[in-house]
Order: C-alpha cells, then sequence, then structure tokens
C-alpha cells in the first residue's frame, strides 16, 4: 500500500464531479455530487447496489447523460461529449469483449479506432498483452478463455489506448473468491506501472480497503464520506459509514461536553468517556461507534460497562464474544487468540472497556 | 413438488398425434410420390418413371415453366434483399434506438401484415397500385413482396439483436467507435445468424406466395404458384406434381437452412 501522505497530497485532479445530479423521471439517481479524483490515485467509489455508484461512473464515461452540474476531466468540461470522444476506457463487468474478434483484434480496436497503423496497433497490442500476462492467447477467440484471462483481456484492451483515466465497473464480482484476491494485488501493481488514474466501482469493502489510495463512501446517490482506507475505517464521518465499512457496535449515549474534535458522553451505565467527535457535534442525545477489536473484556468491577456473555464464538485467529449489557444492548467483541486469554463462560458477568481513540461520536 | 405432467400417457394421445401426422404429410407424401409416376393417370401407379421431370424441363410447356421459375427465383430474392435490410433497420430503431413516440404503435404496424388475412392485403394492395397508377406487372409483384415479407425477416432479425446485449456497443463507443462504426463492426456482425435468417424466411415467403401475386401480376407475367394454378385449371397433369415437389424441396432446403442458421447463431453465443 501507498504511504498515506503521498495519496493526501495535493495535485492535479483527474477527474472533477461538480454538483452533479442524475434523474430518471421523478427517481433522483446521483444528488448533487462533489468529488475531485487526483491524477495518478487509485479511487474507489463503494457502496451497496442502488446507491449511485455505477450510475456515475456511466456518467464519466459518457453513457448516462447527466441532469445537472459538469464533469471535468484534467480541467476539460466533457459533460456534452459522447462516449468516443472521451479519453478514458472503460472495463465493463461484463467485460463485453467482442465475441467475433480474437483477443489481438480486441484489443487493437480502440488503437485503430483512434487513427494508429495496423503494425503499430498491432505491436502496442503485444505488449499490453505481456503486461496481463496473455502473450500465448493472442490468437484465441473470448469463448476460448476461462473467466479470469476475459477478464484481464478486457482490462488490457481498455488499457491500449492509454487512456487518461480507466474506469472499472465491479470488473472482479464474476471471478472466484481466489482468483479475486490474486487480481486485487495486480491491479494495484498495473496502476503503479502504467501511473493511470483508475476509478473502481464495488460493492466489496474488503476490495475498497485492500486496493484504494482513496475511497468515496456512497449511499442513496449521495458521497457520505470521501478518505484514505485507513480515515474510512478508523474515523467514520456518520452512521451510514460507520455501519457499512467493516463490523461495528453502535451504542446510544448522552452527549455532554463537546470541545472541538472530542466530546465527553455518558455511557448507559453512567461512566463518561471521551471520544472522537466532528467539529459542531451536538450535546444530547447521540450514538458512538466502537470497533468490535477496540473493546478489551475485564474482571468485573475494573471496566466501563459491565454486562453478561451471551456467546462466544471460535474463529482461530480471533474469537467473537457476544456480552449482553445491562440495558439489554448486544456488544461485539473481537478478542485476538494469545497466550493466556481466559474468558469467562456464558452467563457469567464480565466487564468491557472501550479504547478511547477506537471511538467516535456519530452524525446520523 | 408435483410430478411431472407426461402428456405422452393420455388417453388417445397417439391416435391423435398420428391422425395430425397423416392429415399434414399424407397430401405431401402423395403428391411427391405419384410425380414419379409412369402412367398420365394422377391416381393409378404405373410404375417408376422421370418422365414428368423430364416434361417440366423439356417437355412442351418449360418454357412458360422456365420463364415463371426465374421470375419466381428473382422475386424473391429481390424481395428478401430489400425486407431484409429494411427489418434490420426497423428493429434496430426499434430495439436500439431509446425510447420514442408511437414505438409501440412501430411495433403493431410493423406486424400487423401477420395478423391480417392475405387476401384483404391482396386485395388492398391492387386498390392501391390501381389508384396511384402503377401498372401491373414484375414490379408490382416485386413491390408487394418486398412489404409483405417485411414481417418476415423482422423476427428473427429482432429476436437475435434483442439476445445482443447493448454492452458490446457501449464498448466499441467506449473504444473511440463512431456509432456507425459500432453498428457496422459489431452489432452487425454479431446479427448475422438472425439476419440471415431473416434473408431465408424471407426468401422462402416470396417463393411460396400465390394469393397476393396473383391480384397484383400483370397478364403474362407468372410465378411458380400462378403458373402451377394456372396450368392445374386446365386439368391436372402429372408434370405439376413433379413442379411441386420441386417447389416443396426447395423449401424444405430453404427452411432446414434458416433453422440451423439460427441454430449456429445461438451456439456462438458467449
Amino acid at each position: 500500500m501507498r504511504q498515506p501522505d503521498q495519496s493526501t497530497q495535493v495535485g492535479t485532479l483527474a477527474v472533477e464531479v461538480q454538483n452533479v445530479t442524475k434523474n430518471y423521471g421523478t427517481f433522483t439517481a446521483l444528488k448533487d455530487i462533489n468529488l475531485g479524483i487526483k491524477d495518478n490515485e487509485f479511487f474507489t467509489m463503494l457502496g451497496p447496489s442502488g446507491c449511485g455508484k455505477t450510475t456515475l461512473l456511466r456518467s464519466i464515461a459518457g453513457f448516462e447523460s447527466i441532469s445537472k452540474g459538469d464533469l471535468l476531466l484534467y480541467g476539460e468540461n466533457i459533460a456534452d461529449l459522447p462516449p468516443n470522444k472521451r479519453p478514458v476506457n472503460t472495463v465493463f463487468q461484463q467485460y463485453a469483449l467482442f465475441p467475433h474478434m480474437n483477443v489481438t483484434s480486441n484489443v487493437m480496436f480502440g488503437l485503430e479506432r483512434l487513427g494508429h497503423s495496423a503494425t503499430d496497433a498491432k505491436r502496442r497490442a503485444r505488449e499490453v498483452l505481456a503486461m496481463v500476462q496473455l502473450t500465448q492467447f493472442a490468437d484465441r477467440l473470448p469463448s476460448q478463455l476461462s473467466g479470469g484471462q476475459q477478464q484481464r483481456v478486457a482490462l488490457a484492451r481498455a488499457l491500449a489506448p492509454n487512456p487518461k483515466v480507466l474506469l472499472l465497473d465491479e470488473p472482479l464480482s464474476a471471478l472466484d473468491l481466489k482468483l479475486r484476491q490474486s487480481v486485487r494485488v495486480e491491479l494495484q501493481q498495473l496502476q503503479h506501472e502504467t501511473g493511470i488514474t483508475f476509478v473502481f466501482v464495488t460493492h466489496d469493502q474488503e476490495e475498497a480497503l485492500t486496493m484504494s489510495d482513496r475511497i468515496a463512501v456512497m449511499s442513496n446517490g449521495q458521497v457520505q464520506q470521501v478518505g484514505t482506507p485507513v480515515e474510512i475505517y478508523e474515523h467514520p464521518v456518520n452512521r451510514f459509514v460507520a455501519d457499512f465499512i467493516g463490523d461495528t457496535n453502535i451504542i446510544d449515549v448522552t452527549v455532554t461536553k463537546t470541545t472541538g474534535q472530542s466530546a465527553t458522553c455518558r455511557l448507559p451505565d453512567g461512566s463518561t468517556l471521551l471520544c472522537e467527535a466532528n467539529d459542531g457535534a451536538a450535546e444530547g442525545t447521540g450514538h458512538i461507534s466502537i470497533r468490535p477489536e477496540r473493546i478489551r473484556l475485564c474482571n468485573p468491577g475494573t471496566g466501563q460497562l459491565d454486562g453478561r456473555i451471551k456467546s462466544r464464538v471460535y474463529l482461530g485467529t480471533d474469537l467473537n464474544v457476544h456480552v449482553t449489557l445491562k440495558d439489554g444492548t448486544d456488544v461485539k467483541a473481537r478478542i485476538q487468540n494469545t497466550d493466556g486469554i481466559d474468558i469467562p463462560n456464558v452467563g457469567e458477568p464480565v466487564d468491557l472497556r472501550l479504547e478511547a481513540s477506537g471511538t467516535r461520536l456519530l452524525v446520523d | 413438488m408435483a410430478k411431472h405432467i407426461d402428456i405422452r400417457k393420455f388417453t388417445g394421445f397417439r391416435a391423435i398425434a398420428v391422425l395430425c401426422l397423416f392429415l399434414l404429410y399424407a397430401p405431401l407424401i402423395v403428391v411427391s410420390v405419384y410425380s414419379f409416376n409412369d402412367s398420365i393417370s394422377i391416381t393409378t401407379w404405373g410404375g417408376f418413371s422421370l418422365r414428368w421431370y423430364e416434361d417440366v424441363f423439356f417437355g412442351p410447356e418449360a418454357p412458360k415453366f422456365k420463364q415463371a421459375a426465374i421470375n419466381s427465383l428473382t422475386i424473391a430474392i429481390g424481395a428478401a434483399v430489400a425486407s431484409t435490410a429494411i427489418a434490420t433497420a426497423a428493429a434496430t430503431a426499434m430495439l436500439r434506438a431509446g425510447k420514442f413516440k408511437g414505438k409501440s404503435f412501430s411495433f403493431m404496424l410493423i406486424n400487423l401484415p401477420l395478423m391480417v388475412p392475405e387476401i384483404v392485403t391482396a386485395v388492398a394492395t391492387l386498390i392501391f397500385f390501381s389508384a396511384i397508377g402503377f401498372v401491373s406487372g414484375y414490379m408490382t409483384i416485386l413491390v408487394a413482396h418486398i412489404v409483405f415479407c417485411i414481417p418476415f425477416a423482422y423476427l428473427p432479425i429482432a429476436a437475435r439483436m434483442q439476445s445482443i446485449e447493448p454492452f458490446y456497443e457501449q464498448a466499441a463507443l467506449d473504444l473511440y467507435a463512431t456509432r456507425f462504426q459500432a453498428f457496422r463492426m459489431i452489432l452487425l456482425p454479431l446479427m448475422a445468424p438472425g439476419i440471415l435468417s431473416g434473408f431465408l424466411l424471407a426468401f422462402i415467403i416470396s417463393l411460396d406466395d400465390f394469393i397476393i401475386t396473383n391480384f397484383v401480376k400483370g397478364a403474362g407475367v407468372e410465378t411458380l404458384p400462378t403458373a402451377i394454378f394456372g396450368a392445374v385449371k386446365l386439368g391436372i397433369k402429372p408434370n405439376v406434381m413433379a413442379i411441386s415437389t420441386l417447389l416443396l424441396l426447395v423449401s424444405v432446403v430453404f427452411v432446414t437452412l434458416s433453422y440451423l442458421v439460427g441454430r449456429m447463431g445461438e451456439n456462438t453465443e458467449k
């Protein structure tokens, strides 16, 4: 993974999405979206199905017209250009390889349309096919390739014209789990080698966290949060992001005091906790989010919350422990399987300690 | 779950099936067999012979049948080419141009000729041609055939186009092809089996047509079906059976081809 400082440094913007709205009849697929995708970054749009991520990607490609707003590609407004006039290429979810053309012809297609000579296009096709390790399949038809190979042809075909931005629409969803994991690494390497800005769409948060420089979490046609994987996971800005990314516990609290980036909250059992908060967090009732791995179990009387063990599940590397608090709230804790761990039996009392740096006051 | 119902177990299934097949095919078999009859009678068997085929090609009526066959073939080819082109354009508009006003009306318009009794189309076409002063002859037959062949060509072409996902053309556009290039280099080759199937179907429909042809043809211009009908009116001679058998053979070959082409297309998918 790249160093965070590198990804946050100010650079030129590859894609600027400015106040983009997309309506289908009365349904609003994208609501006034603003996004800046930086040059040479691996940017992921992540969200559940129907959140608008694919619509936004297709708008950048030019397959969807936007109802309002502007789309800039390296400063140039492309909102009104047809797809064949936009210097971006797409890897389709279903690959969309031309079934009547062999692998080389597929890869040469874009180059030839751009006016490259046949020899030129052929040379470039060989080059790109070598990059995705498909040299020996150059003369095959797409139907004679496996799913993983087809996926790489699609990638080679989209990279061949050297686009300014490569758009990837859930390209891994049709692959089996093992292949998916190895392709993730390849995709990241390819992005580094080519230096092309990748805009990747997925509903798989693990995919997003492992590959991306930055992630935009989307839901209901809106961008909920943009940040590095660490920012998204460790500092979710609202309940949707905290809930959607990874596993978390949402606990009702009363906010008694807010000071800049932190807030003092009263937990259900009366104890207080200092946690992270956004600027302008309001006092009153609220929720905090804490990841299961940031919760420690301790002897009764020594922690912040007391409850009883509801269940324990052994996972090998970890143990998942469910604890029921006095007020009935269920809390999940993930305890690493280390030497000498001693977890009480089901039904026995236990105390919980929340790591202050891992708790965060959420905006609903 | 309920057990799969086997229709073959129904009482009388076999008898009904045999009866239906008999009614469908017995006349064709009789005509085919008797075309090889050595006798001049059309009902009594006089031994095997190819004399009536010889009569078709070299007998006194041969020039008439030859001209009719030439007319039939050229009209069928012309009508199939034109109706296939129109049907391809229509299918592209219906399935690839997005929503437009009057789309369902257009769909109805394209397929209506399949529903309208042929005799009505025949009368209407004749009246229309005479109203605009289009003199009956070879051209009237050709134009009429082009028109009524369109829905037959449209069906396999549209079915094929419907099965082609729009992302192929989107990929072409994404790779800098113009809309026309995307159509010509991607959509058209993928549709080829459907287009060929539509062409063959239109060809055979045109070749076999009698009713409309009989109405709009000019004096002295005959196609094979009208020539056969003309010959039969003068009394059924076994040479008519021979020529009918030949026409049947051509039909069977083309329908089989159309079917095989359609199936080949399905197999090359994915």
